[in-house]
């Protein structure tokens, strides 16, 4: 029997704000623990927490940039659940009347577009962090830091659209890509400030209903994800063809055994007892809110796309590539301002740059290579100044210390040589050291001009004007 | 009745209350009688009534996204049962 997969995610981002969602306090990461709470985050007796207006605006923005539908009135509820991360035992949430419903998100995959549904977002309040040891130190009990509680949380909830774990990722991709675009989130999966949870379940190819979902928790990358459902789908099946049934349940992504194991405890009762937060009044957004906070929406990746294909005569791929994360786009757009050649600028920031950037671990915001150097090593290959194979040997000067392309030539002595005098004279050198060569070209053998032409470089240490010296070898040799 | 005991069992073990029986049978008695009365204003027409949520007339009360200084730790910290490094320390939680 042929099975295919059903898989719903459930994405919780952190919201870029200064301040908590209810309180004061500073939403810093990294910070020293329980330096930075106060009454309000941890639920002392009396206090009242007070909407920050801004997560608002950013659950807002995210909404119009999903096509999600924004009720006029949302509310707040309270989760009912003890877990000592939780210090109010309730987490303020929303539940029947979320800030948005009904959007969609288009993905690329395998070069064809899919349309995903989003079901819902809302906004809610982050939870503590637990520590059960401290390094690797062991200690007699658990420690909680509640610096992270009461940090603006939106859950994004998709529906079960996605069937393969390849659209689950792309979707990822894509929503944190929008995420940044709106500046709304920092989306590190790494500091936490990006999780995501998936349903999934398998049915028979053709079947309409559901299957039996497993909720899979406990994934820290993009690909974990892609991984953990790979998994769990092939087990589902397994379980399925070995003639058991699949138990509604939780699971938690093991990344270093690469699986997925039940988490048995706590399983009982999930019965979160909502009600409306009487602490809080309700928000409502009317048409003029929506339109201004719709006016303050950036150029979102799809639109810079095409952008780039249409202004800077991009093919699709370059564009989509440079368009992809925010900053890259930025960088890309800062190195060709004032630069009359977007194609060879892509071509840079695509393979030279990418590519060392990725074996170093770095992200384009930490690159030494700078738009303005990256500029100017172009602006040195169009004059001829240097050649496009020295500009690689000036790139990973420029790469390991961030020195100007101008001071790495002269540095390392890699004016290109082009003064056809000079070339001339090496290339008679060459000629009279390999006379062998010369009349195998003679005699029709191409293949010698190309080993003659690799002895000039060699002799110039790859400094002489490649077309140059195709063209005084080729006039000697006639 | 509205109500039996296990339900009662139920909820008091959601809210981690440790009930004796007498206070089971108690609680079960009172919570009837309690839903007694709601089915008493269920019996009344509300089609046209927005459910309250809140019995305040006001919307969207914000505070602008400013950080103001938190508490130090030690203030913090200082009623916690139990304490060590900075952290607030509670028996030891498993996933």
């Amino acid at each position: 029997m042929k099975f295919e997969a059903v898989i719903g995610l459930e994405v919780h981002a952190q919201l870029k704000t200064k301040s908590k969602i209810f309180c004061g306090c500073s939403t810093q990461f990294g910070a020293e623990p329980n330096t930075q709470i106060c009454p309000v985050c941890t639920g002392m007796p009396g206090v009242l927490p007070v909407l920050n207006k801004v997560a608002i605006e950013y659950i807002i923005k995210t909404s119009l940039a999903l096509d999600c539908k924004v009720n006029p009135l949302s509310r707040f509820a309270r989760k009912q659940y003890f877990y000592p991360d939780l210090p109010k035992n309730y987490q303020i949430s929303q539940y029947d009347q979320p800030v948005s419903e009904h959007g969609y998100l288009d993905v690329q995959v395998d070069g064809k577009t899919k349309r995903l549904g989003i079901t819902r977002i809302h906004l809610e309040e982050d939870a503590g962090k637990l520590l059960h040891e401290v390094g690797s130190r062991q200690i007699d009990g658990s420690y909680v830091d509640l610096n992270r509680t009461g940090v603006p949380l939106m859950e994004i909830v998709s529906e079960p659209d996605m069937r393969t774990p390849q659209e689950a990722h792309a979707y990822l991709i894509a929503l944190k890509s929008i995420l940044e675009y709106l500046d709304v989130s920092d989306c590190n999966m790494e500091e936490g400030s990006l999780r995501c949870d998936a349903n999934v379940s398998i049915r028979p190819v053709g079947q309409k209903e559901f299957g039996t979902k497993a909720e899979v928790k406990n994934m820290n990358s993009f690909k974990g994800v892609q991984k953990a459902l790979e998994y769990e789908i092939a087990r589902q099946i397994k379980v399925t063809e070995e003639g058991e049934r699949i138990v509604q349940e939780t699971r938690l992504w093991d990344a270093d055994k690469e699986m997925t194991f039940s988490m048995r405890s706590k399983e009982e009762a999930h019965d979160y007892r909502y009600f409306p937060e009487p602490d809080l009044v309700p928000v409502v957004v009317d048409e003029k809110w929506l339109a201004a906070i719709k006016a303050t929406l950036p150029e979102l990746s799809s639109q810079k796309k095409e952008r780039f294909v249409k202004e800077y005569s991009l093919p699709e791929y370059d564009a989509g590539v440079l368009t992809a994360d925010k900053n890259l786009s930025e960088y890309f757009e800062a190195t060709i301002k004032g630069y009359a050649n977007p194609k060879a600028a892509s071509n840079w920031i695509m393979t030279e740059l990418l590519a060392q950037l990725n074996a170093a671990n770095k992200t384009i915001k930490e690159s030494l290579i700078t738009p303005k150097h990256m500029r100017e090593m172009l602006e040195l290959i169009d004059k001829g100044t240097i050649s496009g194979k020295i500009a690689k040997t000036v790139f990973e000067e420029m790469f390991a210390s961030g020195k100007m392309p101008d001071v790495v030539v002269k540095e390392k002595g890699l004016v290109q040589i082009s003064d056809e005098g000079a070339i001339a004279k090496i290339i008679e050198e060459v000629l009279a050291a390999n006379a062998k060569s010369v009349e195998e070209y003679k005699a029709g053998k191409t293949a010698a001009l190309n080993f003659l032409l690799g002895q000039v470089m060699k002799k110039t240490q790859g400094k002489a004007n490649p077309g140059v010296v195709n063209k005084i070898l080729k006039d000697k040799l006639s | 009745m509205k109500i039996t005991k296990k339900e009662v069992e139920y909820v008091a073990r959601l809210a981690r209350l440790a009930l004796s029986e007498a206070e089971k049978e108690k609680m079960t008695a009172q919570l009837d009688s309690i839903l007694q009365y709601m089915d008493k204003l269920n019996s009344l027409d509300t089609k046209n009534v927005e459910p309250t949520s809140h019995v305040l007339p006001l919307n969207n009360v914000w505070r602008e996204d400013k950080v103001q200084p938190s508490l130090s730790r030690e203030e913090m910290l200082a009623n916690a049962p139990e304490q060590a490094e900075g952290f607030y320390k509670v028996k030891k939680v498993i996933e």
